[in-house]
């Protein structure tokens, strides 16, 4: 089903794609600032709020499409990206950008990241990635620094943490990006970039839990522009990715994979023929 | 054409077996061809073992001069083109002082099931016999043998055989006819009573095919126009038919990484218009709980087929059960009214996967369909299906409804689905308990409502006389569902002959219950027997839990593999008298 594209709206402001539900956010919650760049984006963009759909699993930063004013999902945990491939292969007129965070998208969701950079459709994913579970109030992540005490993991996991950019190149993913919230204008920016880009954009959010991880408030100090400008090699982007102090900030690489081909036309004019091979 | 002899009105049950590469699948689906273009109906399940390749495979024909749709409680004929490793089969080769079996005496023995059988055993040479035909195989001088005796031509064996091998060459085809010659000669003298009468003229026009193909069909006529699906043992065969087919009517199916994210790439496609389907089997279906209680909260139509197998975990992936109805109907967590629908037969899978589309879109719900193994990879012979008119509709908002309220409490309880691209309705939908406006909350009062909403609308629905099979009026009732419908069937014609009437009660719409309707099929009834295959009498306890009975019900269950008969049926009603 294709619906008519609307004309682009230039004039557009990012309060337009604000809804009126209040977040649940805690004050100083660096999602806060995401959903601003993600407004900004669409706004920079001009694209009609109907045209949009966003797409979350669950947990803090998955909370995000209802503050929006554009068609959204509040899924189950770890599945938006599926979701989101679902409704793209068969929308392809919509703009389709999936939020998740990094329990959503890296530990129960690890799997169908692998395959969305893989399977490579033409939508953006956002990682809000505050290195803890903010939702369950303070549980390890698949980012966590290993020796961070926490009730559930007395004295620190000891396990090293995951690598979502490298992992993503490795996968296939098409656009690879760091951002920082506490940056909204450059990562509205970024973020519109990703969505105008063909293929599966993955954009990883430093986004701090100023609840649970207090000591990420001193993020807005560590981070800076990338030193080098993205390049088309992913492996050489997992290399400087790899050996970068981790918050090096902005677009790291841009692929020219072909996206996947959504669905096409019929080629048979009603139903009677696929039943010809029946015929006795 | 040979002349009937004697004509058997039960039809015939031939059993083809050997180990893998000896073909007894393709003999016995190329007899089932012949036979059914000879103007028979039949019906061929199969058994295998869990090899890839290189198992023991049997083919079960069931020929008659009317539509077939369950297992015979006997064989009167068995052929082992050779019977290494036939053993492992056991009960499921009814041999009986009845069977002809005919072997080769060379190479392997004959198992036990056949020789303390009492059955006839006759030996030929088959692997001898074929090499009087360069390239020739023993499992065309079976089907020759087996064609012969049931009363089929040679013409019409090689004409099945030439469309069977179309695509291998002119060679292949004149060595497989030149073997059915042989097996057909041998078969001259040999005495055989169960010898078909063919149809004098041809019928109505009549489709030979799987469940699961019929299945696929039934889900493209509903209107489904996306799948997403991770192959599993049953389940496959509907994908494979439904991927290329998809592409021909402008849809798609998508292979997922597991099943969980099929049954989320399907909600995404539905909320997105389109109406989406997966298919799978038991542990597919316990990933894609989770899921379904989504679809549910956030009133996204979807359908999930399940092509049951023996469970629970890895279970039997080759052979039939009916164990899944407990997890289909009570699986998820919450209060998640849904619709649970049954296919009874090969060529009612086309028409309730089609009803399940329809009554999904038109109650913004998620469907299971439970079919099985059985009648999932049987092909049978049925009467072309009308084209009916069930296709799938969802209410949908128009641009500009606003103040939009995805969650209206609207009479019916079905609230119009914006789609999204429609100017002014945005919304979020959500597994979160919402409000009206999909907003969440965990207010009690909208809590209350959304579960009322969400009950009353399956609840209200006029489903008609689609619910259930209801035949016949005798005082006693067999109550079955599922691939076990035409079990039931033939044993009531079989205690009609005796004089005893009975009537089918068999539900194809499991969710939501209908006691309404179950009261008036059950009027004058004096003893009831239910019919199930799972071990837990899963069925039994369903019917006590959700439907009044006048009288106590008796059960008769058994888990797969081991289809129930019609013959067990009749005994153990007259048994409980």
């Amino acid at each position: 089903m294709t619906m008519p594209n609307a004309e682009p709206r230039p004039a557009a402001k990012a309060s337009d794609y604000r809804s009126d539900v209040k977040p649940i956010w805690c004050p100083g919650c660096g999602d806060h600032h995401v959903l601003m760049a993600f407004t900004r984006a669409f706004a920079q963009l001009g694209l009609p709020r109907e045209q949009i759909a966003v797409i979350s699993g669950i947990g803090c930063s998955s909370r995000i499409p209802a503050y929006t004013n554009c068609y959204g999902f509040h899924g189950i945990h770890g599945r938006s990206l599926a979701l989101a491939a679902g409704l793209k292969v068969t929308r392809p007129d919509l703009t389709v950008v999936v939020a998740s965070g990094d329990g959503d998208g890296y530990s129960i969701g690890g799997n169908h990241f692998l395959h969305a950079c893989r399977r490579n459709i033409d939508m953006t994913y956002v990682v809000m990635d505050n290195h803890i579970y903010g939702m369950t109030k303070g549980q390890p992540s698949p980012t966590t620094e290993p020796e961070l005490d926490t009730a559930m993991s007395p004295g620190g996991t000891g396990l090293r943490p995951f690598h979502p950019l490298v992992v993503a190149l490795a996968s296939g993913a098409n656009f690879v990006a760091r951002c920082f919230s506490g940056n909204p204008n450059e990562t509205a920016k970024v973020l519109a970039e990703a969505i105008q880009h063909p293929g599966f954009s993955f954009v990883e959010i430093l986004s701090p839990c100023v609840t649970f991880r207090p000591d990420e408030r001193k993020w807005k100090d560590l981070v800076h522009p990338a030193p080098v400008a993205a390049t088309d090699d992913p492996g050489r982007a997992a290399r400087r990715i790899m050996t970068d102090d981790g918050f090096n900030i902005g677009v790291l690489y841009r692929g020219d994979r072909i996206p996947f081909r959504p669905a096409g036309g019929a080629s048979v004019p009603d139903l009677s023929e696929l039943s010809a091979e029946f015929e006795i | 054409m040979e002349k009937a002899t004697g004509t058997v009105p039960s039809g015939v049950a031939i059993a083809f077996v050997g180990s893998g590469g000896a073909g007894a699948l393709t003999t016995g689906n190329v007899l089932l061809e012949a036979a059914c273009a000879a103007g028979l109906h039949g019906l061929l399940t199969r058994t295998l073992g869990p090899q890839i390749r290189g198992g023991e495979a049997a083919a079960l024909l069931r020929l008659a001069s009317h539509p077939v749709e369950s297992a015979a409680d006997r064989l009167d004929l068995l052929i082992g083109i050779d019977w290494v490793n036939a053993e492992r089969f056991g009960a499921e080769l009814k041999v009986g002082p009845g069977t002809l079996v005919i072997g080769d005496p060379e190479g392997t023995e004959p198992p036990p099931l056949v020789t303390a059988s009492g059955a006839r055993i006759m030996e030929l040479p088959l692997t001898e016999m074929a090499k009087a035909v360069e390239g020739g195989r023993p499992n065309m001088i079976a089907l020759g043998l087996a064609g012969r005796l049931m009363g089929l031509g040679l013409d019409q064996l090689t004409a099945a055989i030439g469309k069977f091998l179309s695509e291998k060459g002119a060679a292949a085809i004149a060595a497989s006819c030149a073997g059915i010659e042989i097996g057909f000669s041998a078969a001259a003298g040999i005495e055989f009573g169960a010898r078909l009468t063919l149809p004098e003229a041809s019928e109505s026009p009549r489709w030979l095919l799987s469940g699961n193909e019929a299945t696929g069909l039934g889900a493209l006529r509903g209107g489904i126009r996306f799948a997403a699906a991770y192959p599993i043992t049953p389940a496959t065969e509907i994908l494979e038919w439904m991927a290329p087919n998809l592409t021909k009517v402008g849809g798609l199916l998508l292979q997922a990484e597991d099943e969980l994210a099929a049954v989320n790439m399907i909600i995404g496609a539905s909320y997105g218009g389109t109406p989406s389907l997966t298919a799978t089997s038991g542990p597919g279906l316990s990933l894609m709980i989770e899921a379904l209680g989504l679809a549910t909260s956030a009133e996204v139509p979807i359908v999930i087929v399940d092509v049951m197998r023996g469970g629970p975990s890895t279970g039997i992936p080759t052979k039939s059960e009916q164990a899944d109805l407990n997890i289909a109907v009570y699986g998820m967590h919450g209060d998640a009214p849904h619709l649970v629908l049954a296919p009874q037969s090969v060529g009612d899978c086309l028409f309730t996967t089609q009803w399940a589309t329809y009554l999904a879109e038109a109650l913004q719900a998620p469907a299971i369909v439970l079919s099985d193994q059985f009648m999932g990879q049987a092909r049978a012979s049925i009467e072309r299906p009308a084209d009916i008119a069930f296709v799938g509709k969802r209410a949908v908002a128009a641009a500009g409804s606003t103040p939009y309220k995805r969650y209206a409490l609207a009479a019916g309880g079905v609230s119009p689905m914006a789609i999204p691209g429609t100017p002014g309705c945005q919304y979020t939908a959500d597994g979160l308990t919402h409000t009206e406006t999909g907003t969440p909350t965990s207010g009690a009062q909208h809590h209350l409502a959304q579960l009322d909403k969400r009950h009353d609308k399956l609840d209200g629905f006029d489903y008609g006389n689609h619910w259930a099979t209801v035949e016949g009026s005798g005082e006693f009732a067999i109550l079955t569902w599922g691939s076990l419908t035409g079990a039931a069937r033939e044993a009531c014609e079989q205690l009609a002959a005796e004089g005893i009437a009975a009537r089918v009660i068999s539900p194809r719409l499991l969710l939501p219950t209908r006691p309404g309707q179950m009261a008036k099929a059950l009027e004058g009834v004096t003893r009831i027997l239910v019919v199930e295959q799972t071990h837990g009498a899963q069925f039994h306890r369903y019917l006590r839990a959700h439907y009044d009975f006048p009288v106590r019900l008796q059960a008769l269950n058994r888990p797969g593999p081991l289809p129930i008969t019609a013959q067990e049926i009749c005994r153990a009603l007259k048994e409980g008298q």
